[in-house]
Order: structure tokens, then sequence, then C-alpha cells
């Protein structure tokens, strides 16, 4: 039953729901851009605030851990910092703008309860909430025939994964029985058979369409390109940690994940995933699907993680969703900024960006530094997260993997210098795609100055980082351990 | 706390360089000479006061040492220590930084502020990795100086023939340079993690994990990744790809700081790290390192030969004296290490002597292209008399400086491995080949047009003659840059011979 103590447990996801059905009664009484937007935003810090006041705890259907605590704060940081680029980027839509903001909140609700879930039901209703906003958001520009594409796209490609997710499950309770995590681990002591292997299969399967694992990743280029770019940013963040932290709790809790077998399926789907995002990107022209593919060549890193599953991976994993997180913020910020106000089609183009050091140079500054982070480049956070990464795969002796992670660095450097340098380079007259001149003193143009300095900060000191993270993520450690020991 | 300084100042004076392209034109250049010229100053002072005699026992080996906690989930210091040679080598740093701003004076005329911030980003980072102790600070360092040198490459860079344009050699260079720092990342990683097995202790400390007990199984694939790591930047042989296009389309301070100082970080790199961290597997690795340098050596010499680029020229002779270097570092003898130094600095002076020289002739007649030049002894005055002391220079000629570094390096290695002394010979004949065609096709010979040129400006003129006043000095009297690095080079030899007496012992034993 929920007690009073659950409630406070569930305040943050409560708020967040509280604030969308806020917004949704304020756009109904009247429109308007800002005061929509104001509502969500205040929704999400006030839950922000609250989270160091929720405790930790198990409500029906979910586990409040420190996980769950972490990806809670990535989470509402993400949307956060959505809401406000959107404002700007929404503010020279023609048409319905205030639902987009709707639309975030319900989706970050989802989010929230994801990374929670501590049950097949709760974790598929979640997820459904999650992606359900999604399709509208990445269709919300309906009249550009790209961003609807990326909608249906999206949504019928969510739909063959959520069957798969679904016959997994089935498959899982056919033989134990048991919907919730602790129940599927006790009724499994023994060997895993063929029905458990094909349900789990078929449950990474289709969580590995939401965090566009090779070969399930067709989908990402054109939704990334087609969808309006705060969707876009969303979707790279907020919805792909979501989906992770859920399967790095199914990994840990159930042991029939643990089995040989799908060990090196992750293994493999882990290095074609490294090693695939980055070839793709080689030749890409355009910013944002190249920022799709580098998005799968990072979750290829980070599955090592999943392949390892043990105390260290937690850790990992929290700092490398952290790190990879500011970076991605900060790089699709600065295409968001360049397409704002929404002017038909968004600038991403590669030659758009051409000299851009010379027009802006902070801007420039803010998408080397976020570059260089995706490179993993030193001072960097991204620098950190790779350092993890790496570690994990020694510490665990996964040679492949770490050679996987060596190469696909390797050859991801190539793209990132690519654009790097021409941010740089001298532009003889080129089609012009500016920010308006205010953007530095704006807050979106704040946000990204800030999440620059978040990057280099978590670069050179990243002690306190790692505390944080370590803290959270003992109690994780010590469950699955009593679990499997 | 000085330390910290010596690597912070170039940082500051790079940011501060950037901000004053605002005021004028002139003020980056100045702020950015003064800072490299601080530099300097503070490493002669340290030099001028160290007592650098062999530390007795007990005693720390390091001249100045400064620690504090960074990370301590992984034990991750940063510490900084100096000894002789990363002093030296420090001191080097800020001179050859020094000629670097001097030398892009007029060859850089356009975003002179950003060119400076990444000029000294890259000392800095140099000067960091002669003075990082912590293996993680050292990676970082090795791995921050390649950003700003990709875009010095990139931006200020030439674009050579079709096909090579500046950009695709400044990504060769950062994709070989980065690849191959990953794997040593994963080796000092391992390393690591190894300890932590033995301990239950994190520490990326060198000292620690000098003594490390690493399993015979991984010990030699450890050493491999490090060596690679150095490998690639020294350059060695089949690792050696980036170098040309990257000194070719470099502009002349990127050269002078690539030939000068970073090749100079994979040698320091050998001595301080991959070989006492590994002393009984590069024992054993020795042959075929030796071998690698032999290669490098005769494929330098053979490829100088053939270019029509003068700068690529120099690049290929700079593989050839590296090898020199590599077959000193795994000789295990004192003599050839302490050659391997000398060689080192006077290669530092005598390619960044020929590179500012390339890029002075490069500002008067606007190419590189040796088949175009030719009879340019009547045409320029004093440059090309600069050009011979810097060719003989290169060529190891008796007084100079590189004299002495090969002569020592030949000598020292030749009681262990004569055979590769032998053949390594021939490098010095063929030095004199390539080094005269340079001096041919350039200078002499039938005048490609008619014409007199500028003759140096006092700028030009005091650099010419501060780099060979240096190289007659060391060549002269090498004394006390040897008195300086004693200390270093006998510890990496008792190391080195350690494994290697204590498996003789044993075989006598056995015997």
């Amino acid at each position: 039953m929920l007690t009073a103590a659950d409630l406070v447990t569930l305040l943050p996801l409560i708020l967040v729901g509280t604030t969308a059905v806020v917004a949704m009664l304020a756009i109904a009484w009247q429109r308007h851009h800002a005061g929509t937007a104001l509502i969500a935003g205040v929704g999400l810090v006030l839950a922000l605030l609250l989270l160091p006041v929720a405790s930790t705890g198990s409500p029906p259907l979910m586990q409040v851990d420190g996980l769950a605590q972490m990806a809670s704060t990535l989470i509402l940081l993400s949307a956060l910092v959505t809401v406000i680029l959107s404002h700007h980027y929404l503010s020279g839509y023609i048409g319905p703008r205030e639902e987009f903001y709707l639309l975030v909140l319900c989706a970050t609700a989802g989010a929230l309860g994801l990374v929670a879930s501590d049950h097949l039901a709760m974790l598929f209703i979640s997820l459904e909430l999650l992606s359900m906003p999604l399709y509208g958001m990445l269709a919300y520009s309906f009249r550009a025939e790209r961003s609807l594409e990326a909608g249906i796209k999206y949504l019928l490609l969510s739909a063959a994964a959520t069957a798969f997710l679904l016959f997994g499950m089935a498959l899982i309770y056919a033989r134990t029985g048991h919907l919730d995590l602790a129940g599927i681990s006790g009724a499994l002591a023994d060997a895993p058979d063929a029905w458990m292997l094909a349900g789990a299969a078929l449950m990474i399967v289709g969580l590995g369409f939401k965090l566009s694992v090779v070969p399930f990743h067709l989908w990402t280029p054109d939704v990334y390109q087609g969808g309006p770019a705060p969707a876009t940013i969303f979707l790279a963040t907020v919805s792909k940690l979501a989906v992770f932290v859920v399967l790095l709790r199914l990994v840990l809790a159930a042991p029939v994940f643990e089995s040989d077998w799908l060990q090196a399926v992750i293994t493999v789907l882990a290095l074609l995933t490294m090693l695939g995002g980055n070839l793709l990107a080689l030749f890409q022209s355009n910013l944002k699907r190249l920022l799709g593919y580098s998005s799968i060549a990072h979750f290829g890193y980070l599955l090592v993680a999943i392949a390892v599953g043990n105390a260290l991976a937690v850790e990992t994993t929290g700092v490398y969703l952290l790190t990879y997180l500011v970076t991605t913020l900060a790089a699709f910020g600065v295409v968001t900024l360049l397409s704002s106000p929404f002017g038909g089609e968004d600038a991403d183009g590669l030659p758009l960006y051409r000299g851009l050091f010379w027009r802006r140079p902070y801007l420039a500054a803010v998408m080397t530094v976020s570059f260089l982070s995706l490179a993993g480049i030193p001072l960097t956070a991204g620098f950190i997260g790779k350092f993890y990464v790496i570690a994990l795969g020694v510490a665990d002796g996964r040679w492949w993997l770490v050679g996987g992670v060596v190469a696909g660095s390797a050859i991801g450097l190539y793209y990132y210098l690519r654009v790097m340098v021409t941010l740089y380079l001298p532009e003889p007259g080129m089609r012009r795609r500016d920010v308006t001149n205010d953007w530095g003193s704006r807050l979106g143009g704040i946000t990204l100055v800030t999440l620059a300095i978040v990057i280099l900060v978590f670069g050179i000191y990243p002690a306190p980082m790692i505390d944080w993270v370590q803290d959270l993520s003992v109690s994780v450690a010590s469950i699955s351990g009593a679990w499997r020991g | 706390m000085i330390l910290v300084w010596l690597i912070v100042i170039p940082f500051l004076g790079g940011l501060l360089c950037w901000q004053a392209d605002r005021w004028s034109e002139q003020a980056p250049r100045w702020i950015a000479l003064g800072t490299m010229l601080f530099v300097l100053v503070i490493s002669l002072v340290l030099w001028a006061a160290g007592d650098f005699a062999l530390p007795s026992g007990g005693e720390t080996p390091w001249l100045l040492e400064w620690r504090t906690d960074w990370i301590p989930r992984f034990g991750i210091e940063i510490h900084l220590a100096m000894d002789g040679l990363s002093l030296i080598l420090v001191a080097l740093t800020g001179f050859l930084g020094a000629l670097a701003v001097l030398c892009s004076w007029r060859e850089i005329g356009q975003r002179i502020g950003f060119f400076h911030l990444n000029l000294l980003w890259i000392l800095g980072g140099v000067v960091g990795v002669f003075l990082a102790l912590d293996l993680f600070l050292f990676f970082l360092f090795w791995e921050m100086m390649l950003v700003p040198m990709y875009f010095l490459i990139a931006l200020w860079g030439h674009s050579g023939s079709a096909g090579q344009t500046r950009i695709r050699a400044a990504t060769r260079f950062f994709i070989y340079t980065q690849a191959s720092g990953l794997l040593m990342l994963v080796a000092i990683l391992a390393l690591v993690f190894i300890h932590f097995g033995n301990t239950g202790e994190f520490s990326f400390s060198y000292e620690v994990l000098l003594k490390t007990e690493v399993p015979e199984a991984i010990a030699p694939w450890l050493m491999l990744g490090f060596f690679v790591a150095f490998a690639v930047k020294l350059p060695v042989v089949p690792f050696h790809g980036w170098l040309p296009d990257a000194h070719a389309q470099a502009p002349t301070a990127g050269s002078v700081d690539l030939a000068g100082i970073l090749l100079k970080t994979a040698a320091y790199g050998m001595l301080r790290f991959a070989l006492p961290l590994f002393p009984e597997e590069s024992a054993a690795f020795a042959p075929v390192a030796m071998v690698l340098g032999l290669v490098g050596i005769v494929y330098g010499a053979v490829l100088a030969c053939g270019q029509q680029d003068i700068k690529r020229l120099i690049a290929y002779t700079s593989i050839s004296h590296m090898g020199f270097v590599l077959i000193a570092i795994y000789s295990g003898s004192e003599l050839a290490i302490q050659g391997a130094v000398v060689l080192m600095v006077a290669h530092a002076f005598s390619s960044a002597g020929l590179f500012i020289l390339s890029g002075q002739l490069y500002e008067r007649i606007h190419t590189r292209d040796m088949r175009i030049m030719g009879g340019l002894w009547g045409r320029i005055p004093t440059l090309p008399g600069f050009t011979l002391c810097f060719v003989a220079a290169s060529l190891g000629m008796p007084a100079t400086a590189n004299f002495v570094g090969e002569f020592m390096i030949l000598f020292g290695t030749f009681p262990t491995a004569p055979v590769v002394v032998i053949i390594a010979s021939t490098g010095l004949v063929m030095a004199a080949i390539y080094s005269l065609i340079l001096m041919q096709r350039v200078h002499f010979g039938p005048a490609y047009r008619d014409g007199a040129l500028a003759g140096p400006d006092w700028r030009e003129y005091g650099m010419m003659l501060a780099l060979l006043a240096l190289v007659l000095l060391i060549g002269l009297y090498p004394q006390p840059l040897l008195d300086t690095t004693a200390g270093m080079s006998g510890r990496v030899v008792e190391l080195f011979a350690g494994p290697a007496q204590s498996l003789a012992e044993t075989a006598g034993e056995v015997r």
C-alpha cells in the first residue's frame, strides 16, 4: 500500500505530473507562450529542489535508490535545459507553441518513473509515457516534411520495439510467474533455460531500439535530423538516459542477463555499436545526423558497463551519463540556438558553421569544448567518462571491448576534428545563418556558456562529481551484490 | 610551487595573447615572447642553483617536487618533479618557444592572438609532460598538447601538393598520436589495476608503480603499450606516417616546436617511463628496438635524399637522427644515454635552425620546392652562410653538438651491440650526402632567377646567431650538460642492468 513516506519519496514525480496538469489548464484558460514555459521551468526547478528532500524508499512497483535519484537529477536538469532552449526556438514558430511544454513535462514524468521502476508493468507503462509525447514532439513542426517523417518513423519503430519488449516480458513471466524484479531473480536459482534467455534477449532488443544500438539504429539519423532541435535534444539526453538506466537495473537485478550467451551477445552488440556509430558518422555533413551517429557510438562505449555489470559498472554509468549529458546538451544547444527562432528548417548543414569563431567567438568556443569532450580529449568531462569506461574494461579484463573503445575513439576523432576546424576556417562570403545578437544575455545563451564551463570544471577537477556518483551508486551495488551472493 | 608556475605561465600568457589581439597587432607577439623568456629564465635560474651530483642512498633524486591530491577516488595526484633531464628539456622548451614566437613575427599576419594562444598552450603542455610524475597527469598533458598543435597546422599551415591539404596533415597527426596515446592509457590502467590487485590501493604515482610486480605474461604487452605511444611520437619507422606531412604543412613555428620539442617528449617518455617501469621487458625488447632504430636511420636518410620539398627533407632527417636516439636509449650504456640527451638537444637546435632558415627562404622566394631554387648563395647575403653552418651541424661535423651526441652514442653502444653500431655509422655517411644535396640544390648551382633578395634583419640575425652559438658551445664544451643529466642516466642504466646482471648470475649458477 502507498504510505505517507512513499508519497514523500515520489514527490518529484508527483510534482512534475502536477505541473503538466497545471500547464494544460493554463493553456486552456489562456494561451501565453512565455507563461507556459515559465510554469514548466518552475515545476522542473521545484522538482529538482525536492529531490534531496525525497528520501530513498520503495513505493509499490518502484525502487527509489541512489541510481534512481542520480538519474532523476540528470533527467530534470536536461528537461530544464530543453525547456529553456525551446522557448527561444519556438518563439518563431507559427501555430500553437504552448503544447510543446506539456509534452516535455509528460515525457519527463515518464522518464522519472522509468528509472525507478522495479516491476515490469511499471517499466512498460513509464516507457510508453516517455515515448508517446516524443512522437508528438518530433513531429511538432509538422508542416516541415522531415519533421513529420521523423515523428512517424519513430512511432513505427518504437511500436515494433515495444512489441519485442512485451513479448520478452511475457516469456519471462511465463517461466517465473513474477513481474517484479526481485521475484524474477528469486525464481531463478538454477541456470536459466532457453525460454528465459529468449525473453531476456527480446527485452534487450526492445530497449536496444530505444538506445539505437547497432543493428537497431536505422531510425536514428533520420529522426535526429528531422525532429525540431529541442525535441532532438530531449530524445538524445532524457530518453536515452532513462532507458539505459533501466537496462542497467535489469542486468544488475536479474541473473539471466549474466549468462555467458547473453554476455557474448551484449559484447558483440557493444563492439558493433561503437564501431558502427563512428564509421557511419565519418562522412556526414549534416550536424544533427553526425551527432546522432556520435550518440550511437557513445552508447556503444556505455554498453561496456552493461557487459561487465558490477559495482564499478554502476559508477561508470553514472559518470559517463553525466559527462555525456552535459556534453550533448552543449553541442545540441549550439545547434538549437543557431536555429532559433524557428524558421522552417534547422541550421544543421556543416557549411553554415564555417568561420563561426570569427563571428561568434564564445558560441564557437562552447561548441569546441563540447566537441572536444565528445572526442574525449583530456581536461574535458568527456575524458573522465572515457577514462572510466576504459578503466572498467581493463579492470575486468575485457580486452576486446577495450580495443573497441580505443579503435572507436580513434575513428571518431576524424569527424569531431572536421567539425571543430570548420568553426575556425575563414569564410569567403558564405551564406550565413546567425544567432540573434543578444544571444549571450538570453537565458539560453547563459545556459550554454554555463554548460561549457561545467564541462571544463568536470574535466579539470572531477573529484566532487565522482564523489557524488559514488555515494549514490553504493546502495545499488550492495543490493545487486546481495541478490547475486 | 615554482614547478606549477612553469606550467601555468604559458597557459595564462596564451589567454592574455588571445585577448591582447584587440589592443594591437604587436601586443600578442610581445606578450608571447615575454612569457617564453620568463619560462627560460626561471629554468636557467634553477639550473644555476641546482646541485646535480648523484644522490646518495635514500635521498630523492628530484631537484624540486610538488604534490597535492587531485582525484582521491583513484589515488590520482598532481605530482610534479624535476631532475636534471627535465630541467634541460624545460629550458629547451623555453628557448625554442621564444624562437618560435620570433620566427613567426612576419610569417603570421592573421588571427595573431589566437595563433599565439595555440603556440603557448602547446608549450605549456610540453612543460607539463616534462614535469609530470603522476601517470594520469602525464597522459593528460601528453594528449592535451595535441589539440593546439592540430589547430596550428590546420589553420596557419601551408597547403602542399594537390590532395595533401594542411587539414589532412593535421588530422593524420592527431589521429596517430591520440590513438597510440590511448594504448598507453590502457597500459597505464592495466598497471594500476595490477597494483590494486596486489595491494588494494589505487595509485597512479610513478614511484609506487615502479615497484609493482607485474605478472610475466602481461608485462611485455604493457611495455609495448608504452613503447608504441612513444614510438609514434619519436617517430620510429613503421609509425612515422604523420611526420613528413605534418612538418611540410605546418607553419615555421609549428615545425620548430614539432622537431625541436615534441619529438623529444617521446624520448623523454622512454627514458622516464617505458624503461624504468619495465626494465626486464625492455632489456628483452632492446634488440628489436635497436633494429627499428637502424631501419629509421637508413630509411630516413635515403628518403631525405629524394625529397623535392625542403621541409620534407629536413623532416626525414629528423627520423634518421631519432633512430640514433632510439638505439642509444635501448643500449643500456650510460655513455650512450648521455649521448642521446646531447643529441636530443643538438638536434633541437640544428633542426630548428634549418626549419627557421627554410621559413625565411619561403618568405623571400615563396616556395619550398628545391627544383626551382638554386644559386641563392649569390642572391641573398648571409643566410646561405648560416645554412651551411646548420647543415654541417646536422651532418655531425666535429665541433658541433651533433658530433658529440652521435659520437657518444656510437662509442657507448659499441661494447653491447657492435654490429648495430657498424650499420648505424653508414647513417653518418648518408647524413653527409643529404646535407650536401640540400646545400647544393638550394644555394649553389645555376641561379633559377636573377635579382638580389633582402638579407636578414636584426631579428633573423639574432635568432641564427643564438642558435649557432649554442650548437658550437655544446659541441666544444658539453660537460655542464653531461653533469646535469648524469644522475638520471645513471639510474636508468642501473635499472636496465639490474635484471640483465641477475639473469647472468642465475645462468652462471645453473651452469
